[in-house]
């Protein structure tokens, strides 16, 4: 067991995950329209390869990677294509021009669909890659970057080690966990296949301790395989975050940005993303469905369901026995990290892996308070940063000095505001200084 | 549907523990010291203490609607700071002493300054001061004889100790059958509550450790006059005010450093110059002025002591040139 180091940082946070954790996977269904947006992944938007009018089926390719960080997209399911219109994208929080789809109800397989195999010694590097950008396969713990440029890293860089990122430390979600628990054997062919694509010899599998059933049938599905390891981390938030993850399980520190994983040699994904290689490997399917927990106590029965890309919040909160009281907050993610919403109209992107609703009574707003200097924010940071003086840098208009502080380096966890006692919006603070020192940067960069 | 969904930044949820809890905790470790207090010292405990306490609340109180400001009298910051004040005076000082010390603690160590979070020193230690200042006798010589409760004439054991006399056994000392201010008598009725405050995680405990840890090393060293390394630690630690200071005035969050480390240092320095002040200066005690002392250097130890922020594990040199910056706004 990988217990947490004093000093790393990190919070306590409540477990909740009873929840929707004993819920098997359902499947969701088909829903009356997909909004699939051209932009849901790190890096440039993809562009359309289909016109208003067009039927699709599933599987089928409708818009084309632009750039080396990119990500094709497919129709999750048959139908026509409706409109390619702006919407509103939950996550990017502004509106984007999205593929919407009108499902025909018969879920047609693409002809080109075909299966690659399930034999990994069969199948060539080169053609994990190939399989990798051609199923537009994305991070899907939430951050969405391009896998196919994740196993591609640049010359002069060797990675020796990949961690599987099972963790999953926000409250409330269990899509990972059930993923795990119901498909090990294919989280680990996934995995395998990760590995192989990115050259890497050896694989530790990380998860969670409060994941017993998980870790069990992970260390079931991983035992022939003598490069596989399995790190189970005691439970902390945020653990799951990249560049914790690695500090926690191998002693390394990403350096600060533009330093990324591969710096230190090391590569990491989640156990979505290798569940969902090996369903392109076995079946030929791309990327066009995933398992989001919907959950919280504002939800009649939570469940976590296999959701087609691009389903609306509002069919996916039905399917859950809709809203158990007056909702107060929809959250697209963990409530840690996760995305308000300002209705259940939006859809869902690669991303999403809950849908949490947070009932009125929950979600009443407390008056912020002064900041009393107590330090817990500075404790519970996992970057090991000063929030409390850069949140106040940032309410006073002293952007460079927060920037000397290095909040740039800040992943927006969340922590800090967790542990406030006086209920000051430190992230809020933080991410407003960071767009104040990007939109600089961009505007340096251009002259 | 849902008409109105509310949307914030993340986090979407909270911790439970807030400023309110924080100091009822505060406020809960100081029961056992109040009740040792007027289990030995009786009525006249009890009355400096309510005195105490009950300026306090009420002079923020008047201030916050004199000067048309909202009342917070309710986060119970004033109600610590009452208690702990009425905690280091002695059981029978006229009452206009606690009363006075409070309504100065309250409305020019903190309302002045801006309230809570904005205080520069300690608010109670500033009172204390400032009554030490004021009526020096009363403060240093209303002793009551522990039980009995009649006068009592000479000096307190830790003046005794300071001369280098026996000073008083270890029980009485742990239990607080002995001559001293309403606080600073019963070590286990404070150690208690600084294990409350300990397990709930109200203090960090590297301040206490690292006051008494530096105070009694430097008893042992310096302690018997006229002889080195001969010092009794323990009573160094026991006797006076170090035992209420380390745990319940230097661990007040606004006054001391934010990071773990600079804690340590503001153990320390605070340690080293009570042990100055008891052992070179005039005073017996040194704890109210020591911690003032580092309640005012703790701007500047914030100012560079600076964690090792992750990714900069090889490049201490350039993250200390970059936070040159750091910690100034306080």
């Amino acid at each position: 067991m990988v217990k947490a180091k004093r000093g790393s940082g990190g919070v306590s946070v409540p477990d909740k995950k009873e929840l929707s954790g004993r819920m098997p996977i359902e499947d969701a269904g088909i829903p009356a329209e997909l909004t699939l947006f051209l932009s849901q992944h790190t890096g440039a938007p993809s562009k359309p390869l289909v016109n208003v009018g067009d039927d699709v089926k599933r599987g089928q390719k409708i818009a084309e990677a632009q750039g080396a960080v990119s990500a094709c997209l497919h129709a999750p399911t048959s139908g026509k294509v409706k409109a390619i219109e702006p919407r509103y994208q939950p996550v990017l929080g502004r509106e984007v021009d999205a593929i919407v789809l009108t499902p025909d109800g018969e879920n047609t397989l693409y002809e080109g669909i075909a299966p690659v195999g399930d034999d990994l010694e069969a199948i060539s590097q080169e053609k994990i890659r190939e399989v990798v950008r051609e199923a537009g396969l994305v991070g899907l713990g939430g951050a969405a970057f391009p896998t196919a440029v994740k196993l591609t890293p640049p010359p002069g860089k060797t990675i020796d080690t990949y961690l599987l990122n099972g963790v999953e430390c926000e409250p409330y979600l269990t899509a990972d966990q059930k993923l795990m628990e119901e498909s090990a054997a294919d989280v680990v062919f996934g995995f395998r296949a990760l590995m192989k694509g990115a050259g890497v010899k050896k694989g530790i599998i990380c998860i969670e301790d409060n994941k017993p059933d998980a870790i069990k049938a992970m260390e079931e599905a991983a035992k022939p395989y003598p490069e596989l390891e399995i790190a189970v981390l005691s439970h902390r938030y945020p653990r799951g975050g990249e560049k914790q993850l690695i500090e926690v399980v191998l002693g390394r520190e990403v350096p600060p940005p533009p330093g990324l994983p591969l710096d230190v040699g090391v590569i990491v994904s989640n156990v979505g993303t290798a569940y969902a290689l090996a369903m392109a490997l076995k079946t030929g399917l791309p990327l066009v469905e995933r398992i989001v927990s919907v959950t919280g106590e504002g939800v009649a029965r939570p469940v976590n369901l296999r959701a087609l890309i691009g389903t609306p919040v509002s069919y996916l909160i039905e399917k859950a026995g809709g809203f158990s009281s007056t909702p107060g907050k929809v959250v697209l993610g963990g409530p840690m990290m996760g995305v308000s919403v300002r209705d259940t109209d939006v859809s869902i992107v690669k991303g999403t892996s809950g849908v949490l609703v947070l009932p009125a009574e929950a979600v009443k707003t407390e008056p912020v308070l002064p900041c009393i200097r107590c330090g817990r924010c500075v404790e519970a940071c996992p970057m090991r940063l000063l929030p409390v003086w850069m949140a106040a840098y940032a309410e006073n208009g002293y952007m460079d000095d927060a920037e000397k502080m290095r909040v740039m380096d800040c992943c927006e966890c969340g922590a800090c505001s967790y542990v406030c006692p006086s209920r000051r919006p430190l992230t809020q603070s933080i991410r407003l200084a960071k767009a104040h020192i990007a939109a600089k940067r961009r505007a340096a960069a251009k002259k | 549907m849902a008409d109105k969904l509310l949307i914030t930044s993340s986090p979407h949820i909270r911790a439970a523990k807030t400023v309110r809890s924080i100091m009822l905790d505060v406020v809960i470790a100081l029961v056992p010291a109040s009740v040792a207090a007027v289990v030995f010292f009786g009525v006249k405990a009890f009355g400096v203490l309510a005195a105490s306490t009950i300026s306090a609340v009420l002079a923020e109180y008047l201030y916050e609607k004199a000067v048309k400001r909202p009342v917070t009298v309710g986060d119970l910051s004033a109600v610590v700071t009452g208690l702990l004040l009425g905690l280091t005076l002695p059981p029978a000082v006229p009452l206009y002493v606690p009363v006075v010390g409070s309504a100065f603690a309250i409305v020019v160590a903190k309302q002045v300054f801006g309230g809570l979070g904005t205080n520069f020193v300690n608010p109670a230690l500033a009172g204390r001061a400032f009554v030490l200042a004021a009526w020096p006798l009363h403060v240093t010589s209303a002793w009551l004889n522990p039980l009995t409760m009649d006068a009592a004439t000479g000096a307190t054991p830790l003046h005794a100790f300071k001369g280098g006399q026996a000073a008083g056994s270890l029980v009485d000392l742990l239990i607080g059958n002995r001559l001293g201010s309403l606080g600073e008598t019963s070590a286990i009725a404070i150690l208690l509550g600084g294990a409350y405050l300990l397990m709930r995680g109200v203090i960090d405990y590297r301040i206490p450790v690292a006051y008494l840890g530096t105070l009694g090393l430097g008893v042992f060293i310096f302690g018997k006059p006229g002889a080195l390394f001969q010092g009794d630690p323990l009573r160094g630690i026991l006797l006076g005010g170090a035992m209420l200071g380390a745990f319940f005035m230097a661990t007040d969050y606004v006054t001391s450093p934010v990071t773990p480390k600079g804690r340590t240092y503001m153990g320390i320095g605070a340690g080293l110059i009570t042990l100055l002040i008891r052992y070179w200066g005039d005073y017996p005690e040194g704890v109210t002025y020591a911690i003032l002392l580092m309640n005012l250097a703790t701007p500047l130890i914030d100012k560079f002591v600076v964690p090792r922020y992750y990714g900069y594990a090889h490049d201490v040199a350039a993250r200390r040139k970059a936070n040159r910056a750091g910690g100034e706004l306080s």
